[in-house]
């Protein structure tokens, strides 16, 4: 009894020495997944579902087009159309091609055969644009196209 | 003498704090991209487009309308019928048996009114202009994906793995050369027996 008498009641505290580390790990895994956003987007992106995809491997071979209706914030001057965005600016269709061959020119010419156009179409877009933005990708040659999408059910592209 | 001179340390509280600051900064900027998706290649721009004979039997024609609903060889479908619909025409292989076209891994019905063999075999989607996106990407996706079960398919018979696995494998950077083209011949060999015939029609 005496012995338990002589102990101090108070909880010793918890070290927080390792804290830092800790912190420092997390920190150093959000540094290393992180990409940085490159361009603002303008339009609303929500992208369809697939489960057949392919991965985007390397960044520096890609050509980005976004298609969708514009922000909410610019609906009131833009109005619901869907828009397509090249870089951060708004576009019309004639510029995708001239857009995409300045692209080309300023990759390394070892990369250009293998230069993809990642089309990043909101899934309420109509097919009607679509077609025309295909169209003038096949004028210029660019001819390797990747629907980018979100992973994920199909059918819930239906709703 | 026996004086021992300490060296103060470094006051080390403050650590967290810094380390939560940069955390945080890189939390919020953080957009994890999204960068997969199907990939596909165009045809090449043909400025006189030539109208191409093709046997009734080996087209099957996929019509989307602007609400979305399927109609294939006449007949409204759902799209949970799709890919089934389309591997049973892919692997049909209704050509005769002593026919040059005749297909003799197909595990089809051998259904004389479709398709003859894979290589004859065309789907084709036909979209209108307000037909939303999002339904033409699950068409196509269906779609590929019969494509890459009848290829897994085969990929497993052949070499006992998937295609996909082969692909990846031939995609990673730190498969050697060798084994690369050892893939190489294998993945060519089984889209050569499915190969991936998916048009879209001018109107």
């Amino acid at each position: 009894m005496s012995k338990f008498k002589k102990n101090n009641t108070t909880v010793p505290e918890v070290s927080t020495a390792s804290l830092p580390d800790i912190v420092f790990m997390l920190l150093f895994f959000f540094m290393t997944v992180t990409v940085m956003k490159d361009d603002n987007l303008n339009v609303s992106n929500e992208l369809p579902n697939a489960s057949e995809i392919k991965k985007l491997e390397k960044k520096d071979r890609v050509i980005t087009i976004h298609v969708g209706r514009p922000n909410d914030r610019l609906v009131p001057v833009l109005g619901k159309e869907p828009r397509i965005q090249l870089g951060d600016k708004f576009a019309h269709l004639s510029e995708i091609g001239p857009y995409v061959l300045s692209r080309l020119t300023s990759m390394p010419e070892a990369l250009r055969p293998y230069a993809v156009i990642s089309l990043k179409v909101d899934r309420k877009t109509h097919m009607g644009l679509i077609k025309d933005i295909k169209q003038e990708l096949r004028t210029v040659g660019a001819l390797k196209v990747n629907y980018t999408t979100y992973e994920g059910d199909v059918f819930q592209n239906l709703e | 003498m026996g004086k021992r001179t300490q060296i103060p340390t470094v006051n080390a509280g403050s650590m967290a704090d810094i380390a939560f600051l940069l955390l945080i900064f890189f939390l919020v900027t953080t957009t994890i991209e999204t960068d997969a998706g199907i990939d596909r290649k165009l045809p090449r721009e043909n400025t006189d487009p030539i109208a191409i004979e093709y046997k009734r039997k080996n087209l099957f024609p996929v019509w989307v309308d602007g609400e979305g609903r399927l109609l294939v060889k006449n007949e409204r479908i759902d799209l949970k019928e799709l890919r089934s619909m389309a591997i049973s025409f892919i692997d049909n292989g209704g050509a005769d048996p002593n026919h040059p076209d005749y297909c003799d891994y197909c595990m089809g019905l051998r259904d004389q009114t479709s398709s003859d063999s894979p290589s004859k075999a065309i789907i084709t989607i036909n979209t209108q202009r307000e037909t939303e996106y999002g339904v033409y990407i699950a068409v196509q996706n269906e779609l590929v994906g019969a494509y890459t079960e009848l290829r897994n398919r085969e990929a497993n018979r052949l070499y006992h793995r998937n295609y996909t696995d082969m692909e990846e494998q031939y995609q990673n950077g730190q498969t050697s050369l060798l084994v690369k083209a050892e893939l190489k011949k294998n993945i060519r060999y089984l889209r050569d027996l499915y190969p991936l015939n998916i048009v879209e029609p001018q109107q």
